[in-house]
């Protein structure tokens, strides 16, 4: 299915810089800086609790930085800028601004008591002010693509845990977002329902949007990606293309935690 | 659904020879041989057998003796001439019984849905990261918990006492917008209304966020995620899957204030069990009176309990993979087999 559909203007270009951020005592991101460029496909990698997904949450600002700034386009994501002061932005800016990034759960996060379609076209309506006809329209050109035209009227409940997801990848492209971010898309997953959501991402990645994926699926990284970052300790060790940081990883660190997923994984 | 004889009756009686006899058995190819001894059945024997549900039988018995005891109460109800079923029945739907019970409802309704959607603001405010809201509403529901419901329905039935005029403007300055006389503001129905709500308002608001803390944080890390606006997010999002956890409670609340609005008779106030208690001050009879509430409530709690059913069934929505048939609809289908059955067996003799 092709992805005409979304317009390929000059977007999706992430900047952050200088992020820091503590839960209590714990600092889970130390001087975070990243360069995501429009329509880039980019790889976070890393064991657990190396930040990995409070990065990707600090993008949306479902998490707020507590150093540092995060921009998308140039626009600084939760503050403005003025008189050397950062200004928390308001509430209806910052919901503006979320429309802008499409976010994909481990847990899929499917509304409940609402259809595929219903959770589809819930954010477009309601977010966007889009007319319902033109909303649902779209919702259900977004489910043909991820293959489920026939689950509209689904509950979440009466899907699998890969239809779940393809759902809820739906979801996020319903605003057209000029971001994706994918945090750990296929860890709730049986192993053979992970392949039919890593075809929906890589037919994505193929389109042009920026795509900012978390995920274990080391071969998936490797064919995806345009470029891999690995973190470890909230820190970024290390980046380059798939072939150097999985060829040919420089730190230790990398080299250790690549061992360690590479030889049990198989690659699809 | 087909019986459960069916796969039975459809076998082969010899469907499972002894290997010896040397029928090619397809079932089995590929498997080692089954070693059959006369004792035991082999586990392609067993395959083939009927299945027998487990008995109950203390079941049984327990059912005679919840039967008997059923029919005594039953019996001691109809027979013993105290109970005055006449007078019951002479009183039942007597005008100002039924005017009783229209206020009775009325007043249940109102405070029911007022306080249930203060309530759910009270809830809201509650979880919210401002503190102000979130203390405010703390200290709502402390007061009113912390008070009997008998002395706010009297504290504000008698604020005329207490306060004679009522003052709308900035305190501690002359300036005021509206004045009015607290007795001609408070009737007894207001302070009934006022009080029962408030009140209600106060329980209903803890429920409704108890039902909130139930739904997983993801749903609201998601349509936040999504942009949707606060309060769609709490309404659309968040309540409805909510409200599986707070149905069964609120309902409680709601049946408890039918029967709870009876203490508004200290306002005199007439409502059904305060009409009921004029008439037997009158006529002395007590408990023929009494019975003929206490049959009203019955029916409204009954009345409710099926709404109940049905409310709940409405919000498990995508919570169960097919809902359960309703009452109805298993009665239906009862009554459709039955038929289908009955016809069946009259239908020939119809034709002869």
């Amino acid at each position: 299915m092709s992805l005409a559909t979304i317009e390929k203007t000059t977007r999706g270009a992430v900047a952050v810089r200088s992020v820091d951020k503590s839960y209590g005592a714990q600092q889970v991101l130390h001087e975070v800086n990243l360069d995501v460029a429009e329509g880039e496909v980019l790889v976070v990698i890393g064991p657990s609790g190396s930040g990995k997904s409070t990065l990707l949450r600090t993008i949306n600002h479902l998490e707020k930085v507590d150093r540092g700034t995060i921009s998308l386009d140039g626009e600084l994501i939760g503050y403005k800028a003025r008189n050397g002061k950062l200004h928390e932005r308001r509430e209806a800016e910052i919901l503006a601004q979320r429309t802008e990034v499409g976010m994909v759960f481990q847990n899929f996060n499917l509304f409940g008591h609402l259809t595929a379609l219903q959770n589809i076209i819930e954010a477009p309506i309601h977010a966007r002010k889009i007319p319902k006809a033109k909303a649902v329209a779209r919702a259900k050109e977004l489910l043909a693509r991820v293959g489920l035209a026939d689950k509209a009227d689904a509950y979440p409940r009466q899907l699998s845990g890969g239809q779940q997801q393809r759902v809820a990848i739906a979801r996020a492209l319903a605003l057209d977002p000029k971001v994706v971010l994918f945090d750990e898309p296929t860890s709730a997953l049986d192993p053979e329902l992970v392949t039919e959501v890593l075809e929906v991402i890589r037919d994505l990645a193929k389109s042009g949007t920026t795509l900012i994926i978390v995920t274990h699926e080391i071969g998936f990284a490797r064919d995806v990606a345009d470029r891999i970052i690995f973190m470890d300790g909230g820190r970024v060790v290390e980046q380059g293309t798939p072939t150097q940081i999985l060829g040919n990883p420089q730190h230790e660190r990398t080299k250790s935690f690549l061992s360690k997923v590479i030889e049990p994984a198989f690659n699809i | 659904m087909p019986p459960i004889t069916t796969p039975v009756t459809d076998a082969e009686p010899d469907q499972h020879p002894a290997p010896e006899q040397g029928q090619p058995q397809t079932r089995q190819q590929g498997h080692k041989p089954v070693e059959t001894s006369l004792a035991a059945p082999s586990q392609q024997q067993l395959a083939d057998y009927k299945v027998v549900a487990a008995t109950h039988p203390w079941r049984w018995v327990g059912t005679v003796i919840v039967a008997a005891i059923a029919a005594g109460i039953l019996y001691s109800l109809l027979t013993n001439p105290r109970w005055e079923w006449g007078v019951v029945a002479q009183w039942f739907t007597a005008e100002s019984i039924l005017r009783g019970l229209g206020q009775t409802l009325k007043l249940t309704l109102i405070s029911g849905a007022l306080g249930f959607a203060l309530g759910f603001i009270l809830a809201l405010m509650r979880l919210s990261s401002s503190p102000l809201f979130s203390s405010v509403s703390w200290t709502f529901s402390w007061i009113f918990r912390s008070t009997p419901l008998l002395v706010q329905l009297l504290l504000w039935y008698n604020l005329g006492y207490l306060y004679e005029t009522i003052r709308l403007g900035v305190p501690f300055t002359p300036i005021t917008f509206a004045e009015f006389q607290t007795t001609s503001l408070i009737s007894q129905f207001a302070a009934a209304v006022l009080g029962l709500t408030l009140n209600q308002a106060a329980y209903s608001a803890e429920i409704i966020r108890g039902g909130i803390l139930s739904v997983d944080q993801g749903q609201i890390e998601a349509a936040t995620a999504l942009g949707i606006p606060r309060w769609r997010r709490s309404t659309r999002i968040v309540l409805p899957q909510a409200m599986r956890a707070i149905l069964p409670t609120a309902f409680n609340e709601i049946i408890g204030l039918v029967k709870g609005t009876s203490i508004v008779y200290v306002l005199a106030y007439s409502e059904l069990f305060y009409t009921v208690q004029v008439i037997y001050n009158r006529t002395q009879q007590v408990l023929p009176m009494l019975l003929v509430a206490t049959i009203w409530y019955i029916v409204i709690t009954s009345v409710l309990s099926i709404a109940q059913y049905y409310i709940e069934r409405h919000y498990s929505r995508g919570a169960l993979r097919t809902l359960p048939p309703t009452p109805l609809q298993k009665l239906r289908r009862f009554l459709a087999t039955h038929a289908v059955t009955k016809t069946a067996a009259t239908s020939p003799k119809g034709q002869l």
